[in-house]
């Protein structure tokens, strides 16, 4: 079960990697995240599937060499298995015609924003995205996103590549001077939550897909709940997507927080191991 | 006349036992079990069983320990309960079979529960003989792998079904293995008695939860009847100010990390803790009680906060009274008013002093809160125990399932059967958060049901 079939990084730290999973091909839609554990001990962690293909029952998987699991998940090589994948978990986007559309990608959000983009490309939507880098060597799928997209913005911090500043730079020439019916933010929490706080100044329905600690990921636990209009919600199940002005992002990125010391630590005894 | 007193178990000191995760109670010797035995009256109308949800022959397996036939009384509790070892540890017997005992009038009631666990214990070593239906070619599916779901999974395997069943996380045993902790029911416990299931040919599959990898309308395409057993998976917070601070989790989550994830033993396990020094957990229920002695066991000074007395704490009494021992605190009749905290990280608690007023619908006296009476706890870590709801997955993907206030599946109490033909459910997912033995008894009382629709057809 969920057999590596093939595996490509594309770029330093970010790794795409093919597995068999063929329920979850066959059910995930735009929007939903799957929860993998790498091995027996490991963590339960959400992650972004790119790509299904029903027939050959696999999913396509990008993620970011960050903490001790993502590491561990990206020294997996091609025939190797991981010990449990979950899911589709959390309601799908809602695809429909909005009309002109802004996606906003950074991070690995560039790979979560791609089948939620196909598919609003795919009812007739206009689609400018966005998306940013701290610097060149990061950016992968533009090509991808270049193809679905009806205009393609890069920006990176460091200039290096496309426009130099933020994502928010190009969004807010966009405000100025075009209508925009809908924003779709999908990042770092601080770039989703840059996005919404300039987008409510316009007035822009705007969603984002959020990002918290997880266990279980089917509304067992609750330790993902954010707060999204004042009240409580779980993100697995009531989310992965809010309204951008609605959510409390203080809160959310104070809370993924919870356990950094211990993630150091954890990262730091694996480095050693490996050294 | 037998002695009052029933045979005292074994159990790790206090002292001791807040340092380990091993099982607190050490279960009869040999001896010990025959002792207690001849307690037993063998009543010519027994009351005993009566109390049983799942109505074990109790007079009869106890008189079989008298004979010494340890694997005819083994297999005599199997006739009724597939997981005995797992019931003898965490059934509230005080409130079911050992209640109605006629020795409970006079003294202690036979030790029910504690002679279960012995038999069960006695028998780990047998390989037993098991003997089943020859396969008749109907499928049925069960979800979730918990009391209720392993009960209905044993049962129509025997009959010759081919069961599936499926479970959401990684691990089988749902709140067994995410919920209770190692020390009142050890996991190589739920174990044993999941290779049993698994024995009788059941297939299992993890990692699909039912309503999104695949919906029920679709098991009904490949399964004769279709089981939903998902449990109580839903946490209820107070939904006060504050209650979204970094350390405080709700008790699933808590519990979880340790049962489920091993956090208790991170690094060499990979999900973290982070525990303080003073722990507040807020309920009275079992939960509570785990939650606060899991967090003992982790170093930290521990105190329950209840908002009634100790008198109408719903745990059960032997879990209160370890709690006590334990060094656990108790503070009644008051309840959080709203959580405050330094850095993002909760650091106090305001609490709102109750008094009980008339009796409310469950019978006991309810709280009210008393006038201008607050005080603040000084807090590292919170856990909130107060109740699960139903797990909604499978009311928010399904058409055709009626769905009560709560979340909960309405079914038909006698057979389990929901508003959709062929679908039936049993367990918290129905009833809300409850005990082990009734997921079994209405796991039972479904199985029986799904193998007469599908030998009549007839809903």
């Amino acid at each position: 079960m969920y057999k590596i079939v093939d595996k490509k990084r594309l770029s330093d730290n970010v790794v795409q990697m093919v597995i068999e999973a063929p329920l979850i091909a066959k059910s995930i839609k735009p929007g939903q995240f799957i929860i993998i554990m790498v091995y027996e001990k490991g963590e339960r962690i959400p992650l972004t599937v790119v790509t299904s293909d029903k027939e050959k029952g696999l999913i396509t998987i990008v993620f970011q060499e960050v903490g001790k699991t993502t590491k561990l998940l990206g020294k997996k090589e091609i025939g190797e298995e991981l010990y449990a994948v979950m899911g589709p978990n959390g309601n799908p986007f809602p695809i429909k015609y909005y009309g002109n559309i802004v996606l906003v990608a950074g991070g690995v959000g560039v790979a979560e924003v791609v089948p939620i983009a196909k598919a609003l490309k795919e009812v007739g939507n206009y689609i400018t995205t966005i998306v940013g880098a701290r610097t060149k060597d990061l950016l992968f799928f533009t090509d991808v996103l270049g193809s679905i997209s009806n205009k393609l913005y890069i920006t990176t911090d460091d200039g290096t590549y496309g426009i130099k500043g933020l994502v928010t730079l190009p969004l807010k020439e966009l405000l100025d001077n075009t209508h925009i019916d809908m924003v779709l933010a999908v990042g770092p929490t601080i770039m989703m939550r840059a996005v919404s706080d300039l987008t409510r100044g316009y007035n822009v329905k705007t969603y984002v897909s959020l990002n918290p600690i997880m266990i279980d990921g089917t509304g067992m636990c609750g330790g993902c709940r954010v707060t999204v209009d004042g009240k409580t919600k779980f993100v697995c199940v009531d989310g992965p997507e809010f309204d951008g002005h609605l959510v409390n992002f203080d809160e959310l990125m104070m809370r993924q927080k919870t356990y950094i010391e211990q993630e150091r630590l954890a990262l730091k005894l694996l480095e050693e191991k490996n050294a | 006349m037998p002695r009052r007193t029933r045979v005292p178990m074994r159990e790790q000191n206090p002292e001791d036992r807040i340092k380990n995760f091993d099982e607190v109670a050490l279960g009869y010797s040999e001896d010990e079990a025959l002792l207690e035995a001849d307690r037993c009256l063998n009543c010519p109308k027994p009351r005993c069983i009566e109390g049983c949800p799942v109505g074990i022959d109790i007079p009869a397996f106890i008189s079989l320990i008298k004979e010494r036939k340890y694997r005819e009384a083994y297999r005599k509790i199997k006739e009724r309960d597939s997981l005995p070892a797992i019931t003898g540890r965490v059934c509230p017997q005080e409130n079911q079979c050992e209640k109605t005992c006629v020795l409970a009038r006079t003294g202690e009631p036979v030790a029910i529960g504690r002679l279960e666990r012995f038999v069960a214990d006695y028998c780990v070593e047998d390989i037993q003989e098991i003997k089943k239906d020859p396969p008749n070619g109907k499928r049925i599916a069960v979800v979730g792998s918990g009391p209720a779901g392993l009960t209905v999974s044993a049962d129509l395997a025997k009959l010759g079904y081919s069961v599936t069943l499926f479970e959401a996380l990684h691990l089988p045993g749902g709140v067994l293995t995410y919920g209770i902790p190692d020390f009142r029911l050890p996991k190589d416990i739920i174990k044993r008695e999941f290779d049993y299931v698994r024995a009788l040919g059941v297939e299992f599959i993890p990692n699909v939860v039912v309503g999104k990898t695949i919906l029920l309308d679709e098991l009904l395409k490949d399964y004769g009847a279709v089981f939903i057993g998902s449990g109580a998976g839903a946490p209820v917070f107070l939904n006060v100010p504050g209650e979204n601070l970094l350390g405080i989790y709700s008790a699933n989550e808590f519990l979880s990390r340790i049962n489920l994830m091993r956090a208790h033993r991170f690094p060499e396990y990979d999900t973290p803790l982070r525990i303080g020094k003073k722990v507040l957990v807020v309920g009275g229920g079992n939960v509570a009680m785990d939650s606060a002695r899991v967090s003992r066991r982790l170093g930290a000074d521990v105190t329950i906060l209840y908002r009634r007395s100790r008198e109408e704490l719903p745990a059960r009494l032997e879990e209160i009274k370890r709690a006590e021992e334990e060094g656990i605190n108790f503070v009644f009749l008051a309840t959080p008013l709203a959580f405050s905290g330094n850095n993002g990280w909760v650091d106090t608690v305001e609490c709102q002093e109750m008094e009980l007023g008339e009796p409310d619908e469950s019978g006991r006296r309810s709280p009210i809160p008393k006038k201008g009476s607050t005080f603040t706890l000084k807090v590292d870590t919170v856990i909130i125990a107060i109740g699960n709801r139903p797990n909604p997955i499978i009311a928010k993907t399904t058409q055709g399932l009626e769905i009560g206030r709560h979340g909960e599946i309405i079914v038909d109490p006698i057979t389990g059967k929901t508003s959709k033909v062929g679908v039936f459910a049993g367990g918290d997912i129905v009833s809300g958060s409850a005990t082990v033995i009734e997921a079994m008894g209405a796991g039972r009382r479904s199985a029986m049901a799904m193998h007469k629709y599908l030998t009549t057809k007839v809903w």
